[in-house]
């Protein structure tokens, strides 16, 4: 009887032990794939490049005091007239290739991650508010998600944009309003699944606040699939960002981000001057590459049924 | 049967009519059209009377009834750019499109079909690795960059193919085609091989899939029980059995491939709906940009009914009428 009880307060106890201790062997487990580490690596390296880029990099490419025009479109490797190297090259108006990059990997870490954000925190809400609701909201919920995902996400980006005119803000309008359905829908399934469970109902029962059910007990439970849906919608929304600004419908001149790099070279390609548009496309795949590896073996480690 | 086909065309055209709605309010509330429409250099008198021709003086629900009365007509106004009703000068270039979307179907299909049911009969073996390697490649790579570095490698380095316009084109039913003369194909090979890039994935990702669970089912042990040639095992049970989610994926797709030929279009100025629909964006084409997001309203719209119709005939287990 004694052995019984300790070991029903054993198993108490490990489910009241702190989150480190949970955390630790699936952050193991995470690195255990060698592609995560790949993936986690590059994004660290890729971030910490964006954030101190105004350290890295050789020149300022927002200053134009700092650009010379005698120093327009010359080839990887070659020096500039004070004898600086130009390790990518420079672009049309004597830009360096390089500094334009960790630059331009701001603008569109920024749109990327704004975008997610904002959108995650809508469709979360939304789908979680229709799962613990029901009826009518749900209906009216579900209805909007479906509608809006029979369209393509760029038909969606385009109908924003073709309302509210060209701009960065309107691009991460015009992104959040063709991704928060993705959000809605995952939450809703996971949270429907979450609301029969024992726990839910030992809360109602206990007559806790509706609110506080919903944010203190579904949404955690509720948060793995949104987590891994966020990182690959990072990487969407960075691509889809770089591509709208590469129809000329995003970043502004002066805060380019790698899109409009890649679009500036477009014009120079057909002369064979490849560095403007290869080398910031090189930076946007490894960018979205890294953060798919990391969305994919998050996906892994945090589904039950893959994992173990 | 008859009654599902009726509600889901009312809820069809529920749909269209709150777009109607979403476009209209967006483009003339939202947005300013007096500011888009009028230049900025005309005096007040010459304004007012510009405001009053293009009937922007009248009451909101009026104004939405003359753009209700007008789409009901296909009339969406002249363009401002071509002179032209915008739905005309949209359906010129429709043809275009429509040949480049079908075309990176056909490419998608015939790659990454046999690919993907050869990744997934033997997943095990090296090439299988690196076919699925290719194809998270294919997911990952921005399509507008691989069009780019397409031109640099086949028309600027190589100079094997063009990459700008639809080269020589021929007529055929009314329309003017690029994949009847040589030049016209040839300039359509990098465009559309750009544009099923991501599709063929998509297929080869599914295919694989699919070959995955048919080749556990029982059905697939016994015909190799049997002693079939395993040429028919996978030409027939296999193959066959795939065939439904594959052929709806690439139903859905269609429609997206259009969606997604805005890119390619503007890449290798290809004459299309997509670039039109750029350009007129850039230069503020207002009834141009009203008559391809209805008419990109409708074709989704559409296409989805007779998915869904599709679906109800194919597989009676899905039944539409209880919780659509």
């Amino acid at each position: 009887m004694d052995s019984k009880l300790a070991d029903t307060a054993g198993i108490a106890a490990a489910e009241e032990a702190p989150p480190p201790a949970r955390a630790w062997p699936a952050i193991r487990r995470f690195f255990a794939a060698p592609s995560a580490l790949v993936g986690a690596l590059g994004l660290v390296a890729i971030i910490a490049v964006a954030v101190f880029a105004p350290l890295l990099a050789p020149q300022d490419p927002y200053d134009l005091m700092q650009l010379d025009i005698m120093d327009s479109r010359l080839p990887p490797g070659s020096e500039s007239f004070a004898g600086l190297p130009y390790h990518l090259g420079t672009d049309g108006q004597g830009r360096d290739i390089l500094s334009g990059i960790m630059y331009g990997l701001r603008t569109s870490l920024i749109v990327g991650l704004a975008s997610a954000i904002v959108a995650a925190l809508i469709g979360t809400t939304a789908g979680l508010m229709a799962a613990y609701l029901g009826g009518r909201a749900e209906t009216a919920v579900m209805r909007l998600v479906d509608l809006q995902l029979s369209f393509p996400t760029i038909l969606m980006a385009l109908m924003v944009l073709a309302i509210l005119g060209n701009g960065v803000a309107n691009v991460v309008l015009a992104i959040i309003v063709a991704e928060w359905a993705t959000y809605a829908r995952t939450a809703r399934g996971t949270a429907l699944v979450e609301r029969e469970k024992e726990y839910i109902e030992a809360a109602r029962c206990l007559r806790i606040p509706g609110h506080r059910v919903l944010l203190r007990h579904m949404l955690p439970n509720c948060l793995a699939p949104i987590i891994v849906i966020a990182t690959m919608q990072v990487a969407r929304a960075i691509g889809l960002e770089a591509t709208l600004s590469f129809l000329g419908l995003g970043a502004s001149v002066t805060q380019p981000s790698l899109g409009m790099l890649i679009a500036n070279g477009y014009q120079y390609l057909l002369s064979g001057l490849y560095w403007i548009s290869f080398y910031p496309g090189i930076a946007l795949l490894l960018t979205i590459v890294s953060i798919n590896l990391v969305g994919d073996r998050l996906r892994d480690v945090l589904n039950p049924r893959r994992a173990r | 049967m008859i009654t599902t086909l009726i509600r889901r065309a009312i809820q069809a055209g529920f749909v269209i009519f709150a777009m109607t709605l979403i476009v209209f309010l967006g483009v003339n509330v939202i947005g300013n059209p007096v500011d888009i429409l009028i230049n900025p250099d005309l005096n007040q008198a010459e304004r007012l009377r510009v405001i009053q021709n293009l009937g922007l003086d009248q009451p909101l629900w009026r104004q939405y009834l003359g753009f209700l009365h007008g789409l009901a007509q296909g009339n969406f106004g002249d363009s401002f750019v071509y002179g032209r009703p915008a739905l005309q000068v949209i359906a010129e270039r429709l043809p275009a499109t429509l040949e480049l979307a079908l075309c990176a179907m056909v490419i998608a299909i015939v790659i990454g079909l046999p690919l993907g049911l050869y990744a997934g009969l033997y997943p095990e073996r090296i090439s299988s690795r690196l076919i699925m390697t290719g194809s998270i490649l294919g997911f990952s790579l921005p399509t507008f960059w691989v069009g780019l570095m397409f031109i640099l490698l086949f028309a600027v380095q190589l100079g094997w193919l063009p990459s700008n316009g639809r080269g020589e084109t021929a007529e055929f039913l009314g329309a003017k085609w690029s994949f009847l003369t040589r030049d016209g194909l040839a300039h359509l090979v990098l465009p559309a091989l750009n544009l099923a890039l991501f599709k063929t994935s998509l297929i080869l990702r599914l295919t694989r899939a699919g070959v995955q669970e048919v080749v556990l089912q029982d059905f697939v042990k016994f015909a190799r029980a049997k002693g079939l040639r395993e040429s028919r095992i996978v030409l027939v049970h296999i193959l066959k059995n795939l065939m439904i989610p594959v052929i709806t994926i690439i139903g859905l797709e269609f429609g997206s491939l259009i969606a997604f030929s805005v890119v390619t279009e503007s890449i290798f100025g290809w004459p299309g709906m997509g670039k039109l629909i750029i350009d007129s964006i850039n230069l503020l084409d207002r009834p141009v940009i009203v008559a391809y997001l209805m008419m990109m309203v409708v074709l989704f719209v559409s296409l989805n009914f007779v998915i869904d119709i599709c679906y109800t005939l194919l597989d009676p287990r899905v039944r539409l009428d209880g919780k659509g």
